[in-house]
């Protein structure tokens, strides 16, 4: 896949403090169209901070973000999600006593138009949205094959169902960019390696930009086109993950000081 | 898409048999009470009238009613509503400003029933106190939903309990307000109009009539409730009560879904009042008290939070545990066994135990989401089927 087209989702500058703590210090970044890209650190890194800029949730004390092109800083949540940037969750964050369709038509609030009157009237046209929803739920329930339990409790669910549903449900908001936090978190090799499949297969068949955020190296080697690596706040290394496995800088920040002394 | 369909038809005719339920039971009520009672022998007629009184069993309604309103913003959308009182007491006044002569020096009649001899006052037509009603309170929701829900939702329970203290102490002490008299103060506003519907005149004392209205009211809460919760707002409340971060990274926007819980509630409260004093005759400010708010709260929660059957049965057997349940089994306890307890006055001790009983053994209510249930069954047939199916295949 080209990375042509330009950028889907760009950080320019991204500073973020908490009172004397700078979490993330002047990183630009950005996932170009159609791209699968990641962002990796040690713990500590500011990942997380990050992310949360890029979603919408944190303000940044400066710098400022773009959607396509469009400046999207302190635009509310729900806008930037339903303008097309869909997250799923480390930890899992599903709605527990809803069921799994009902979870993934959650995600199409903003594309139905139903209000109170014609949602109690059960008019022609809110039967209609209603039926359209159901039938595209459960096709993204199918799609991260889990087409059978529609009708379970999200809660019920297993634990590698629920990470399943996590996309689904973000899929509904017909996202142009994807952003997955850890993802692949308490998978075993064999999941994982499922999982890498997965989110190529993603991206080709919805012509999605995929960012990760990942600590299993071999996900993340596998499956990005690109690496950004953060430490103590810090971009220290941008490249291809052959440029990254190979970077001084990055070794040191993942095996300390000594660590890359002593491989000289 | 067969299995969506299945669970669909299921949920459907698990609703459609409990609204069966509810309207023969009103119904049974209604013509045992208006045309069979005086034919019975005095001691059913007793018994009835000590158990299961009609003015009781018409206020029960008004406790589902109330109860369904708080579901949609506690049971649906999550928030922490303490002072539902507050709707409660304006919507009654609004039916005491608007349906009787108390503003004596007015004289004002739009489609309105007035007593003989007591043409002065406001008189509006019933139907259009009940909108005005709920019009009136959804103003209110508006003022105090607007900027307290866009705080964290614990301060949304703070205000609340400020507003359902502040309005029934406005009412109590509003009998003089710049030289006017707004409320009456303590003795409330009495002698509302008899209704007039289209010409058929329902008096004061027409309990098997009023009993019908308040059920019919009741009966549309359930429905609009069952309705909202299929669709696309009730999935964003739920999706909201669950977890609100995840909901509005999912593009639910926050405020203005709250709020649209929030003004539903309020707007069903303020029917609610109506309703009450309509049925009492009158509106009184000593009824409107910080306990009632609680109470509505452990209907809600007793029910089985957001399930609107669920609720309907919590409402109903604290209600009659109320108003009936506790004098009546009292005196039976005392007739038995001698003894001299005043049963009633434990009213607070007895409901606070029901309450901590039942979030230690039963905490998903009297009657946990059965559509939820309903459909998983459903849903487990079908695994086992598929599995029974898929083992034919391998035999093969």
């Amino acid at each position: 896949m080209s990375l042509d087209g330009g950028a889907a989702l760009e950080a320019q500058n991204i500073r973020v403090e908490f009172g004397g703590l700078v979490a993330v210090d002047d990183v630009s970044f950005n996932i170009p169209q159609g791209s699968i890209v990641s962002l990796i650190g040690p713990n500590g890194a500011g990942k997380t901070t990050f992310f949360n800029v890029l979603t919408g949730l944190y303000q940044p004390t400066s710098g400022a973000v773009f959607f396509e092109g469009k400046e999207i800083t302190g635009d509310p949540v729900h806008d930037i999600a339903s303008g097309g940037m869909a997250r799923t969750f480390q930890n899992i964050r599903l709605f527990g006593l809803m069921t799994a369709q009902e979870n993934v038509m959650v995600a199409m609030h903003s594309q139905m138009k139903a209000g109170v009157v014609s949602t109690i009237l059960r008019t022609k046209k809110q039967r209609h949205e209603e039926e359209v929803a159901r039938e595209f739920a459960q096709e993204l329930l199918d799609y991260v094959g889990i087409g059978g339990v529609t009708h379970e409790y999200a809660r019920n669910l297993s634990y590698g169902d629920q990470r399943r549903l996590e996309v689904a449900r973000a899929l509904a908001l017909r996202p142009r960019v994807l952003l997955l936090d850890e993802p692949t978190a308490g998978m075993n090799p064999n999941e994982s390696a499922v999982f890498v499949q997965f989110v190529r297969k993603l991206r080709d068949d919805k012509g999605v930009s995929i960012l990760l955020i990942e600590h299993d190296m071999s996900v993340v080697m596998q499956v990005s086109e690109r690496i950004t690596v953060l430490d103590q706040g810090q971009r220290i290394a941008e490249g291809t993950p052959a440029e990254i496995k190979s970077n001084p800088r990055v070794i040191e920040a993942y095996l300390g000081k000594s660590g890359s002394e002593a491989s000289k | 898409m067969s299995n969506t369909s299945v669970a669909a038809h299921t949920a459907v005719t698990n609703n459609r048999k409990w609204a069966i339920g509810y309207v023969s039971v009103v119904a049974t009520i209604f013509v045992l009470n208006k045309f069979l009672l005086t034919y019975l022998n005095s001691d059913v007629q007793k018994f009835f009238n000590s158990w299961f009184s009609l003015s009781s069993l018409a206020e029960i309604m008004i406790w589902i009613l109330m109860a369904l309103g708080l579901n949609i913003i506690v049971g649906y959308a999550g928030l922490l509503d303490l002072g539902y009182v507050a709707f409660w007491a304006l919507g009654g006044y609004v039916a005491g400003w608007l349906m009787s002569p108390f503003f004596s020096s007015l004289q004002f009649n739009f489609f309105g029933h007035a007593r003989k001899g007591f043409e002065f006052g406001i008189h509006f037509h019933v139907l259009i106190v009940l909108i005005l009603g709920g019009c009136f309170t959804a103003i209110w929701g508006v003022i105090i939903g607007g900027p307290t829900l866009r705080l964290k939702s614990d301060y949304l329970a703070l205000v609340t309990l400020g507003f359902g203290e502040i309005i029934p102490q406005f009412m109590l002490n509003g009998s003089n307000i710049a030289g006017h008299n707004l409320t009456n103060g303590a003795q409330g506003i009495g002698g509302l109009d008899e209704i007039n519907l289209f010409g058929y005149v329902i008096g004061t004392f027409a309990m098997p009539e009023k009993f019908l209205m308040v059920s019919i009211l009741a009966g549309g809460m359930i429905f609009f409730s069952i309705r909202l919760r299929d669709g696309r707002l009730g999935r964003a409340w739920l999706a909201i009560r669950e977890d609100e971060l995840a909901a509005s990274m999912m593009g639910v926007p926050l405020w203005r879904t709250k709020f649209s819980s929030y003004s539903i509630g309020a707007v069903s409260g303020g029917v609610g009042g109506v309703a009450f004093a309509i049925l009492v005759g009158g509106v009184y400010a000593d009824r409107f008290n910080f306990v009632i708010s609680i109470i509505i709260l452990s209907m809600v929660v007793l029910g089985g939070m957001g399930n609107v059957w669920g609720v309907v049965v919590g409402a109903t057997v604290l209600s009659w545990i109320n108003s009936i349940g506790l004098v009546q089994v009292g005196d039976l306890i005392n007739n038995t066994f001698g003894t001299h307890v005043n049963f009633p006055s434990y009213q607070f001790l007895i409901f606070g135990l029901l309450l901590v009983l039942m979030m230690l053994f039963r905490r998903e209510g009297f009657l946990p989401e059965a559509r939820m249930r309903m459909v998983m069954q459903d849903e487990k047939g079908d695994v086992d089927k598929k599995v029974s199916d898929e083992t034919k295949i391998a035999s093969n």
